[in-house]
């Protein structure tokens, strides 16, 4: 079945206090390689049949009310994608 | 329904002449103070009325107390879920019509989430809960829920939270700073890196009051913080938080 990922991001001018935790852990970590860390959201929705374009304006609308707060928030990405690329390569 | 002290030099009674004022205190899923929120809603001679987070009723309240808690365990984020509760519909319309509302802690960012009140919380900068007795300074006496205090005094009561450090754009901020809307602002320390050291904002109308830390624990003698701004207490002696409670109850009995 498809399903509609959308993500989360903190906005850029917010702090992300859980970032910077995670950029000082991978310090520690000897993984020196990032300069800074961003902690997102990624939801899926799952769709019983074909992703029409009601429904995917359905998702858009629930990525802007609920999913996310706009106060310090961006929704970054509302897409469909084929099941078979579920957590490997879309 | 009086309150029975639950030590023995509890003394000031309440006024009775505010127990004819209903004070809905609404119960989320994961709500904590909801108990101690009705509790100090009685010691400050008040009635409180329970309120369930499923039922479109406020039972005809004469205000409403969103408190404290995990409400929906936090998920997604703090408030997110709870401010679509059905009984968020009539707290929204309520609000809008001059009912008094009072959200702590989890129910201050119920209502940020509800947009009626502007900014939200995320984590605490340093990223730890953070539990202690917090000095306030009351920097808007002139809400429905601060009008026994004076302007610029200053209150002891506990803080508790993670997500507590409040934020908004600078647009936002500069609107609340010059519209007097900053209600409460931490003194000493700022306990969560919050924008200007803000604990606490109103609304324009001045009905709708949102802070994080808890006056609801800083009402009874024996039961409070180690302090007060007014002067010396003994061991958990403070009560500074129940001005809040009887500012909506006078407020509501036309007392002032």
């Amino acid at each position: 079945m498809p399903r509609i990922i959308v993500d989360v991001m903190p906005k850029p001018e917010i702090l992300d206090p859980q970032g910077k935790a995670i950029a000082g852990a991978l310090q520690r970590l000897g993984q020196t390689g990032f300069s800074a860390v961003r902690q997102g959201k990624r939801f899926e929705l799952t769709v019983d049949g074909e992703v029409t374009e009601e429904i995917l304006e359905q998702a858009r609308h629930a990525a802007a009310t609920l999913l996310s707060n706009p106060v310090i928030e961006d929704v970054t990405r509302v897409e469909v994608v084929k099941d078979a690329t579920i957590g490997v390569s879309e | 329904m009086s309150e029975t002290p639950l030590i023995g030099d509890f003394s000031p009674a309440p006024d009775a002449g505010l127990s004819g004022a209903r004070i809905g205190v609404i119960t989320f899923p994961g709500t904590l103070d909801d108990v101690d929120a009705a509790r100090a809603v009685r010691l400050a001679g008040g009635t409180a009325v329970n309120l369930w987070h499923g039922d479109h009723d406020l039972q005809q309240v004469d205000a409403v107390i969103l408190p404290g808690g995990f409400s929906y365990g936090d998920y997604l984020r703090a408030g997110a879920i709870s401010r679509f509760a059905p009984v968020m519909e009539q707290v929204i319309d309520g609000a809008k019509g001059g009912l008094p509302v009072l959200g702590i802690c989890n129910g201050f960012q119920v209502l940020t989430e509800a947009h009626l009140l502007p900014g939200s919380m995320i984590k605490n900068n340093h990223l730890h809960f953070i539990c202690r007795d917090q000095t306030l300074r009351v920097e808007n006496n002139t809400t429905a829920w601060t009008s026994e205090y004076a302007a610029g005094s200053e209150i002891v009561v506990p803080l508790k939270n993670q997500d507590g450090q409040y934020v908004a754009d600078e647009k936002t901020l500069d609107e609340l700073e010059g519209e007097g809307r900053v209600v409460f602002r931490y003194v000493g320390v700022n306990p969560n890196g919050s924008r200007r050291d803000i604990a606490g904002i109103t609304n324009a109308a001045g009905n709708v009051v949102g802070l994080m830390p808890h006056p609801e624990h800083a009402v009874e003698a024996g039961y409070g913080p180690d302090s007060s701004a007014f002067g010396p207490v003994g061991v958990r002696g403070g009560t500074d938080g129940l001005g809040i409670f009887t500012s909506v109850l006078k407020k509501i009995v036309g007392a002032n």
